[in-house]
């Protein structure tokens, strides 16, 4: 039985992402401009623009073309970059990732930080003065787009106080400290929406879970509060938290890669933003088709993973 | 506080002897009106002493009209739960004020008295980097090519809620006809709708945007287009669950019975139950894809200089120029913050209201 579901769940995931490379392979269809006036620029020859078109394999039929495409993908090879300095997509996406990676882990990591206390608080004293702040503020953060959240916060501690620096970056491998300093503002605005998202959902499953009977024979026991929360409240309360970890990566890409741009930082969101600007179509389809392999297989992960954190979905469903 | 607390109790027992106090009436355990009229009015004193003395003093100057407003804003309150019960939402009434206004003001842009908005020829005499003053001919200011802040910001909401509310009807339309479709013939159409919806959710929607706006034209229609394809996913899941609660109700049972052909039932029966949850859950994309289409148009990728858009006048303020005028960036980024907050207040209302999964539950 629960391998039926597991292949279900993987032959679903499969279809998904053929779905997902095809139309990113198709991007290229939706061009007004001819992806051979791209590379080469005006001025040539028709003989010119025939000779990149064959070479591109434009020619070939859809099928014939999605198929060597996709079989190069598997491979690893995604194709050089159609501007100059034409450089491989696959090294150049490989230099970014761990940036952009380390950065929405950071910023992640932030805002769960930030988000425990801050919804235990809620919840325990939930009604209150404190309460009712925290809810209407971070539905206030949740309405501030986070490249308006990240030009405050750079014009602030950046500009103003001079605390961080803006548009360098270490490498983690240079030196652990200095990254971490340099990753502080960007994983902080990528932060803050992530924070006020994740207290609104953990204060409300809290205040559920706050009021079963478990909870009552603990404080019976004489535990104290802080106990009570932690070790007894946290983890079931944590369900709907993890669906939104799975959800919620989406727009946490999103803010990553505005966060990148803001920042100068050399990641996914750069390059992938500099490839637009710049019509290098290769350049964005690799970069979509990575993180979208990425995403779709983090959030199958996280689906799968239910079960062994809550015994009850286990016997439920599978 | 003992008052407070003591209050309730002597209007009920009052209320057993004496006739029931006129309906919509508050039973007096609400502010007093000069709780409510004196923060009004001085806030409003304020605001006009802040706009008259205050004037070119810049931070100074933000500050006491910002004091004004949450003075007023108390006052309001109170007035408003006076008047009308505690159950009052002053919030939801000031957001769908700003809404209205903005959408007014959007539609009748040709025909306001404003400054210029994009024609640079026309402003080359005029201040460059004016700071917002409310009492000259620029109340929101300038910029840096001296166009009238108050005027790109009217024409600014005009592209950006054509565009985000063109593109939710077209997610609406689509999506809720794929999601009916799915939840009403269940088997095969789900199996594709559920893979056609998980596929668009499989890209992250900022990076589906770059993607699109990598080939595609910068164009209104264009970027309707591409954010269309946001809202879907969400509208096909919409319209699905709410399909899958009311297709095996009575009347789409009756429906069949009676002879009624699939696309009858559909559309008759089951479309406008499904509608009301879906148009509630529009409100809350709309704020979605108006912060979509602001960042793209931030990163250069969306409606193009010198079409003014929120998204593009905030990135004026790149590269030194948020320093030395903050009023660049916070003009648009206030207006911005204002309009999704409003759509946000809004859509969890009519969310809360409509939403019948949600009661169920």
């Amino acid at each position: 039985m629960a391998i039926g579901k597991l292949v279900r769940r993987l032959a679903e995931l499969i279809a998904v992402l053929i779905v997902v490379s095809f139309g990113t392979f198709m991007l290229v269809s939706l061009m007004d401009a001819d992806p051979a006036v791209t590379i080469l620029g005006e001025g040539h020859s028709e003989e010119e623009y025939a000779a990149v078109r064959a070479d591109l394999g434009l020619d070939d039929s859809l099928v014939v073309r999605y198929g060597s495409w996709l079989g190069a993908a598997l491979t690893g090879d995604l194709g050089s970059s159609v501007v100059p300095p034409y450089s491989d997509v696959m090294e150049r996406i490989a230099a970014a990732l761990p940036v952009s990676v380390e950065l929405a882990v950071l910023g992640m990591g932030m805002a769960l930080l930030l988000s425990i206390p801050l919804a235990m608080w809620s919840a325990y004293h939930a009604g209150g003065r404190v309460d009712r702040i925290v809810s209407a503020g971070t539905f206030g953060v949740l309405s501030v787009p986070s490249f308006l959240a990240g030009l405050v916060i750079i014009m602030v501690f950046a500009n103003q106080l001079g605390w961080f620096p803006r548009a360098e970056w270490v490498r983690l491998s240079e030196s652990v400290g200095g990254n971490l300093y340099h990753a502080f503002l960007p994983a902080l605005t990528i932060a803050l929406a992530e924070t006020a998202m994740f207290t609104r959902i953990l204060r409300n499953d809290l205040i559920t879970t706050l009021r079963e009977d478990f909870i009552l024979s603990a404080r019976a026991k004489g535990m104290g509060t802080v106990h009570i929360l932690f070790s007894d409240a946290l983890r079931p309360s944590s369900f709907s938290l993890m669906t939104l970890l799975g959800i919620g990566l989406g727009r946490l890409i999103g803010s990553t890669v505005i966060v990148e741009y803001l920042f100068a930082l050399p990641g996914m969101g750069s390059l992938v933003i500099g490839a637009a600007n710049t019509g290098d179509f290769t350049m964005v389809q690799g970069a979509v088709l990575i993180i979208a392999v990425i995403y779709v297989v983090t959030n199958a992960l996280i689906d799968v993973s239910y079960g062994y954190l809550d015994p009850r979905i286990r016997r439920a469903h599978v | 506080m003992s008052e407070l607390a003591e209050l309730p109790k002597n209007s009920t027992a009052t209320a057993a002897s004496t006739p029931a106090p006129r309906p919509g009436r508050p039973r007096g355990d609400g502010p007093a009106l000069w709780q409510g009229l004196l923060p009004v009015i001085t806030g409003v004193a304020g605001f006009v002493l802040a706009i008259l003395l205050l004037r070119g003093t810049g931070w100074a100057q933000a500050g006491a009209v910002l004091a004004a407003f949450v003075l007023v804003y108390i006052g309001l309150a109170n007035l408003g739960r006076h008047r009308f019960g505690p159950s009052f939402d002053l919030t939801m009434w000031l957001c769908l004020i700003w809404v209205v206004v903005l959408v007014g003001a959007a539609i009748l842009a040709p025909l306001l008295p404003l400054g210029e908005h994009e024609d640079i020829a026309a402003t080359i005499g005029n201040p460059v980097m004016a700071r917002p003053d409310p009492l000259s001919v620029y109340p929101l200011g300038t910029n840096n090519l001296g166009l009238d802040l108050l005027a790109r910001l009217i024409y600014g909401a005009r592209a950006s809620l054509v565009v985000s509310v063109g593109a939710v009807l077209i997610g609406m339309v689509i999506g809720g006809a794929i999601g009916i479709a799915a939840g009403y013939f269940r088997k095969a159409t789900d199996t594709v709708a559920g893979i056609l919806s998980n596929s668009l959710l499989a890209v992250p929607p900022l990076i589906l945007l770059i993607a699109l706006a990598t080939v595609l034209e910068p164009s209104l229609r264009n970027i309707a287009f591409a954010l269309s394809l946001l809202a879907l996913p969400s509208m096909i899941r919409m319209a699905r669950a709410s399909t899958l609660s009311f297709s095996q109700r009575e009347f789409v049972t009756a429906g069949r019975a009676m002879g009624a052909s699939n696309l009858r039932l559909m559309a008759r029966e089951l479309l406008p139950n499904v509608l009301l949850p879906l148009a509630s859950y529009a409100m809350v994309i709309v704020s979605v894809l108006i912060v979509a289409e602001a960042s793209l148009s931030f990163l250069g990728l969306g409606i193009q200089a010198p079409d003014p858009s929120w998204g593009n006048m905030i990135a004026e303020g790149e590269g030194g120029a948020f320093e030395q005028h903050p009023h660049i960036v916070l003009v648009p980024g206030i207006v911005l913050f204002l309009t999704v907050y409003s759509f946000n207040v809004l859509g969890e209302k009519a969310r809360k209201r409509f939403d019948s999964r949600q009661a169920k539950l």
